[in-house]
Parts: C-alpha cells; structure tokens; sequence
C-alpha cells in the first residue's frame, strides 16, 4: 500500500457512517483500512468505481499469493520493509521437502510430520505450511506418481518443484489442488507459464543471482496474463551474501511501487547440506523478509529454532509490550491455594499463564507492574524491589483474597525476597527460575509445607 | 451512423486518434479493451535498476584495546562501527568491520546449561585461566571480565580484590578486554571507577552506564582513564537517546561509547531487541546524532530460555530434539538476528554458538565462490 491518509481513503467511502463495519464512522473504517485491522470486504455499500479505486490504493506492495486449496497458505502481502513500520502480516510459510527417489516409508513419516505438526507455543498454536515435492528423478512419471502419493496422505498445501515442465504438466494431470509450481525459468516461462493458465496455479520465476533475468521471466509470466507469481533468486548456501542481497533488493523493489518484481520471495534452505547451517540460512531469511521457505531437516532441535524465530518476527510489534497489572485467579482457587507474583512484560505472564493453565493448578497470580520488563531485567533495573512488590501486594489486597501468608515470587526475583520478607512480613518463597518447574515447586515445596 | 457500427468498428481498434473533436460532457468514461493482452506474449531482456538508499548518517568507529606503542599492553586493537549502510547490504556500501565477538568470563563459579559447561568446567574458579581457554581455544576476538561476585548479596568481594581479577585478566590474555559490574546499582560504580583506574591506558570498555546507576561516576571513569563506556538501556529507544545524551553532555565522545538497547532472548522477546536495534540503526544512518553509536549485545541472555537449556520438552510426549544442539542454536541464532539488525559487539558464551554465527559472518561479508542454485533439485536421494 502506498503511504495513505484516511482521507485519501475516505474520498472513496459511502461517507453515510451507517456502523455497519463495526465502526462508528466512515472516517474510523478508513483509519481501520489503513492498520488493515478491517478490509474493503467490511464495508457493504462498497461497489463500481469507488471499490475499483480502493482495490488499487489499498493493494499491498508486495502481491500476495495463495496456493493450495484444501489448506490455503498465503505468502507475500507485505507492505512494510521493516516490521517497526508498521507490522508483516502473512509469515513466512514454512515447507518441508521430500523427493521422488524417496522410499515409500520416508516419503509417508514426512508427509504425515508435516501434516500433523503442532507446536503450542505461548498460546498460540506453530504449525507448518506446505509440502515441497522434489523431482530429483527428472523422471515425470515417476514425479507425478509421488505427488499423486503425497496428496493422498495430506490435506496440505504442495508445491511442485521441477525445472522439467513435462513433470510439472504430469503431475499436474493426477493432482491439482492448486500448487505453487516451481518454477519458470528463461527458458521455460511458456511453457510452465501456459501449465498455470491451464490449470490455474501460482507459480515461481527463478533465476539464479541475476535480478534482471529474474524480472525478465516475471515480466514475461506476465504478458501472458499471470499474476499470482512468487520469485526465487536461488539460495546459496555457501554463499548467504548472495542470497541476503538479493532478498533485500527485490523487497526494497517492492517498496518502491514496481509492477514486476512486487513478488513474495522465496528461500530454499533445505539447499545447505549440514542441518545446524539450515537452521542459520533459514534464521537470515525469516529475518530479512522471506515469504516462504523450503526446509530440510525435521528433527525437532532445527525445527524449534526457526518456528520460534518466525513467531517472533511476525508479532505484531503494535500488541502492547505490557499487560494489566493486578490479581488474577488461575481454576478455582480457594484460600489455602498458593498465590505466585510475576511482571506483566506479556511474555512473561503468557508464559507463566500457560504453564499454570496446563498444569491445571487453581491458583492466584499477582502481576506486578513492571512497565512492560520480564523479571530478570526489572530486578536489575529496578522496576521491580520489595517496594514495590510491597505496594502491589497491598493494593491487591491478598490480605483478604487467602489465609495464610506465604508469596511465591519467581526464581529470578530471589534477590528481593530478603526485604520483601522484611517489609510485608509474610513468608516470602523463591519459586523455580523458570514456570515450567512450577507443578515440580507445588508438588516439593508447597504441599510438604 | 449507429453507436452499434462504431462499436463493431472500434473492436479491432488498438489506438484512437480524435482529430478536431470537441466533447462536451459532465463526465466522459471510456472503457478500452486492454491494449496489452493483445500483444503475444513474450520474453524480453530488461534491465534491474538497484534499489539504493542515500543515508545522510554513519555509524562513528570505535576502537578497542591499546598496544605498547599506545600505553596499553593489548598486541592489538579492535574496530567496530563505520556502517553507512545497514548490515551485510553488500549491493549498497561495504560496511568496513565485521561483528566482534566478546566471551563472558565470571570472577566466580556460576551455573550454566550443559552445552555452555562441558566447554569451561575446568577453569570455572579461575578467571585468568578462564580467559586464556576462551582466546587460545576458542578465538575470542575479546574477554568480558563480570566481576559479579562483588554483589553485595553475592559475595560482597571488596573492590580492591576485584580489581585483582582483572589485573590478572589483563595479564593472562593479549586481546581487548570489557569489564562488567555486578548489576548492583550501588556498588557498580565504585567497581567499575577503580577497574578503570588499574586498567588505564589498555582502552577497554565498561559495561556499564546506566539510568539505573550513578552513570555519571562510571562515564567520568572511563574518561579520566581513555576507556570506552557502554550505554545501556532496557529496550525503550527514548530512554537510550536521553542516557546519550547526558552521557555526550559530560564530554564523552562519539568514538568513546557503545550503546546496549538490551537483548532478549530467541522466543522470549527477541523481536523486541530486534527492532529496537533496527530503529536505531535506521535513525543513526538517517542522521539522529543521539543515537549514532556501534551497538552491542549480551547474547548470551538466549540462554535463559528454556528451550535453550533445558534437557527436555517439560510436557510429557513431546520431543525438543538434541539439547547440545538445540541449545547453541538458540544463542546463534539470536546473534544472527541481531547482526542482521545492526549490533556489532557480540558478548557470548557457547563455543558452538559462536562458531555457527561466525560462519555466517564470514559468508555475509566476504565473497564466495557461487554453485549453481538449481543444484537444489538435481541431488538424489
């Protein structure tokens, strides 16, 4: 989206401020169209010229494409370079490969990872994307009868990778749940690109460290009629420098309202031979604006580090740093029940709320105002002393809320307990240094007390 | 003749030319049929402009560890900063030094995860030895000496013994060093004054001045004896640019101080230590002299999440795979991340870690040979 103003916006709207979108004014839904917290779709009056124009102002500066239908994964539709501008939106999709010389028993325990991957995660739930579908074999044949296996066990979105446009088209013959096909090349843009009008798919332009080339397949894709193409530089895994430049070069063409190279980028560090090295190539490209990558490795120690890193990065950096400051009640808790003290940095609190909540503890969580900093940093900073934790104690009340007086502060905090102790005159627990070891502190420390 | 004419007329039309035509109306709409679907289609060579930025701003140098011929004792001295560009936008400018990475050494037995420990459980009493493994073995391009025991609920070590410690670091290895305090706000500035004082000459940097802190005790130090100061914030860009401030109004240089937004740790608020350093670089590069210092990290901070040190998955059934390298993962790929963001000094601590994040360090900032990227596909089984 170019740089907007709500009134740019508001010029387009029904101006009749009916609150059918949810907003109290025509004006508000434009501000809501701009953060796109709300979409043209929201507003029902919206038709012709005026939907026409919004369509266009309002497009993302770099195109977003979505494939597979069952399971429909979007990449791209990004409009800002760097999140702090405003926010990314779709993050990067992550896909596993497999290949077509793969024995049956392989091919399914990744297909079947793929599709059953869920990692919570601080509440939210980490999955992965797609599935890569290698022809290593340069066999059609033998490519299509391994898609054909691979859709069978998997409702997930696929992509066809083959530089071979016969595999591609052979593949396309027993399967088509609208998979991104990879990928055009300058010398098979017709024909891959003629295999997408065909059975209308997304597809890849490819060119190796060339950006001109790499415009050139894109703009040809386009004169016949495509739009919903992804682009890929190549990966270099021996050559990162390579790659990272041409990331950044094509996003900042994005950002600069090119009608060509406006393509979710995709990265292939499942290219790197050694399984830690992915890690780190996969690392660089979540950082450095990569809509889609293509991973290798599935053992867990990989995976972590780079769905973690992802979760990261696509956080709304507008969600507020800090939450409420206050008592809260965890189950049913009664007075004997344990009361524990945390910060209201919200990594902190959603991580400790959610090993409360899994450890299915009735408990009272007291959350002290920290201005947003997770214990370790309050206690160094001095957001968080005895004072202070004194004062949220009192204004609590937990006086009032149990019977007995014990406070169950975090491990991190120990150096507080002495003078807190001093101060509020109540038994103050140093509790593990980490939530997960809460179940382990309830069951050693509090029920033997 | 009939509209229905004209318009069979104008279905083959790909231009128009009106000639001494006048049109009178409200409001004229003509909808051609789009000119461009009817050219074939075709592949034509076009040219990539590149996309580059005019930055206004740079980054100044600063420079680590004195040598004999300077009044130090270093056998050599270190860069950081020089950035016109952000990190590793290599199409744009070459940025002139590449991270530094510094090695945290404790003056006393403090405990670490397992991948950390099996590489310094033999020297953990003794920092000098410490120090020594962490040059000679593992390449520490500089030591952090944390004097954290002079914690008044750690051990209360008096300063005089302290400033031993460091002595005795400055004797062991030749590299620059970084001296850190305790993160006793009362005692910090007394430690890090006379640390200063026994370090005099051998421009090391104290970590560090903060809102926290009598950080004007700890800036005089460092300029009284020529070291370099860490300015260090928590994560709130307003704060650091006011704390420079102050910091620049007492006469401390440009070329004398780091900036330490504070790092977070990879799934606990890394995001947060990687815009902030983002901002920052953008805002140095765009001009904002507050803010224009080389950045540094306490990386080692990824330690803390439990996905980093702990053994396993704490839930029943649920695997985090390989711990010894799941772990150094973790530190590695908060590094990367925040290189990418713009921090040049990098305080670490898993040799793994750092030999990951170099790896990519190298790749990032030299040129290497080039294999064809559609190899990806051709490789069997």
């Amino acid at each position: 989206m170019k740089k907007l103003g709500p009134l740019d916006i508001y010029r387009h709207l029904p101006k009749t401020n009916c609150g059918e979108c949810g907003e109290k004014t025509c004006m508000a839904f434009a501000s809501q169209l701009i953060e796109r917290a709300l979409t043209l779709k929201d507003c029902p009056y919206l038709k012709g010229k005026n939907m026409e124009a919004l369509v266009k102002m309002t497009a993302p500066a770099v195109r977003q494409v979505i494939f597979g239908s069952q399971s429909p994964v979007k990449i791209g539709g990004e409009d800002v370079l760097y999140r702090h501008e405003l926010t990314y939106f779709n993050e990067t999709a992550i896909a596993i490969d497999v290949n077509d010389q793969m024995g049956e028993e392989e091919l399914l325990t990744r297909v079947k990872y793929v599709t059953d991957f869920n990692h919570e995660r601080i509440g939210q739930e980490l999955t992965l994307q797609a599935i890569a579908v290698k022809n290593t074999s340069q066999n059609p044949d033998i490519f299509a009868e391994c898609v054909k296996k691979v859709a069978e066990n998997t409702d997930k979105a696929l992509i066809y990778c083959s530089f071979l446009p016969e595999s591609l088209q052979a593949a396309l013959q027993v399967s088509n749940d609208t998979p991104l096909l990879y990928a055009a090349t300058k010398e098979t843009w017709e024909q891959v690109g003629n295999l997408a009008l065909e059975y209308n798919c997304p597809v890849v332009a490819f060119a190796d460290n060339n950006l001109a080339e790499l415009k050139s397949v894109v703009a040809a894709l386009q004169s016949m009629g495509l739009t919903h193409i992804a682009v890929d530089p190549g990966t270099h895994p021996e050559n990162l420098s390579a790659t990272l430049n041409d990331f950044v070069q094509i996003r900042r063409t994005s950002m600069r309202e090119d009608e060509t190279l406006n393509c979710p980028i995709i990265g292939i560090p499942g290219a790197a031979s050694d399984p830690m090295e992915e890690v780190m190539a996969a690392s660089m490209m979540i950082d450095r604006f990569a809509d889609l990558i293509i991973f290798n490795n599935i053992d867990m120690f990989g995976v972590l580090p780079v769905i973690t890193l992802r979760q990261n990065i696509y956080t709304d950096p507008r969600r507020p740093v800090a939450v409420e400051a206050g008592l809260r009640t965890f189950g049913e808790p009664t007075k004997e029940s344990p009361l524990f003290a945390t910060t209201n940095f919200a990594l902190t609190y959603y991580t400790v709320a959610s090993d409360i909540e899994s450890s299915a503890l009735n408990c009272y969580l007291l959350v002290f105002d920290t201005e947003g900093l997770g214990v370790e940093a309050s206690v160094a900073g001095g957001q968080l002393d005895a004072y202070k934790a004194k004062e949220a104690m009192d204004t609590a009340k937990v006086a009032e809320v149990v019977n007995h007086t014990k406070i169950i502060i975090p491990g991190m905090a120990a150096r507080i307990s002495g003078e807190l102790e001093h101060l509020s005159g109540w038994e103050v627990m140093v509790g593990p240094k980490d939530s997960s070891g809460i179940p382990e502190f309830i069951e050693k420390r509090w029920e033997q007390n | 003749m009939e509209i229905r004419e004209l318009i069979q007329l104008l279905e083959d039309t790909g231009e128009i030319e009106l000639e001494n035509v006048d049109i009178f109306a409200e409001e004229l709409e003509l909808f051609m049929s789009a000119a461009e679907a009817a050219k074939p289609a075709e592949y034509r060579e076009l040219e990539y402009e590149r996309p580059l930025e005019e930055y206004p701003g740079e980054v100044p140098v600063v420079k680590f560890g004195n040598t004999k011929g300077e009044g130090g004792t270093r056998s050599h001295s270190l860069y950081v900063g020089g950035e016109k560009t952000m990190p590793f936008y290599r199409f744009e400018h070459e940025n002139p030094y590449k991270p530094v990475i510094a090695f945290d050494v404790f003056d006393m037995k403090i405990g670490l995860a397992k991948p950390v420990k099996v590489h310094y459980k033999e020297v953990m009493e003794d920092p000098a030895e410490w120090a020594k493994l962490c040059v000679n073995k593992f390449g520490a391009d500089m030591v952090t000496i944390h004097l954290i025991s002079t914690d008044p609920l750690i051990k209360d070590t008096p300063v005089s013994e302290a400033v031993k410690t460091v002595e005795e670091v400055l004797q062991a290895v030749k590299v620059p060093i970084i001296i850190g305090g305790s993160g006793n706000p009362d005692k910090d500035p007394e430690v890090l004054e006379k640390a200063a004082e026994v370090a005099e000459g051998e421009r090391v940097m104290l970590n560090s001045a903060s809102m926290n802190l009598d950080y004007k005790r700890v800036a005089q130090a460092a300029m009284d004896h020529g070291h370099v100061v860490l300015s260090w914030t928590q994560l709130d860009i307003n704060d650091q640019k006011t704390l420079n401030r102050h910091l620049f109004d007492m006469g401390v240089q440009k070329e004398d101080m780091l900036i330490d937004p504070t790092t977070a740790a990879l799934g606990y608020g890394l995001e947060y230590s990687f815009s902030m350093m983002e901002r920052m670089r953008l805002a140095a590069l765009k001009g904002d002299k507050d803010l224009q210092c080389p950045i540094a990290s306490g990386t080692t901070n990824a330690w803390g999440a439990r996905e980093a040190w702990m053994k396993e998955a704490p839930t029943e059934g649920e695997t985090w795979g390989d711990r010894m390298k799941r772990g150094p993962l973790w530190e590695a790929v908060s590094a990367l991340t925040l290189g990418l963001a713009g921090c040049n000094l990098f305080m670490m601590m898993c040799p793994t870690s750092v030999q990951l994040f170099r790896e990519m360090v190298t790749q990032l900032s030299e040129d290497q040979e080039t294999k064809p990227a559609a190899a990806w596909l051709a490789g069997g089984v």
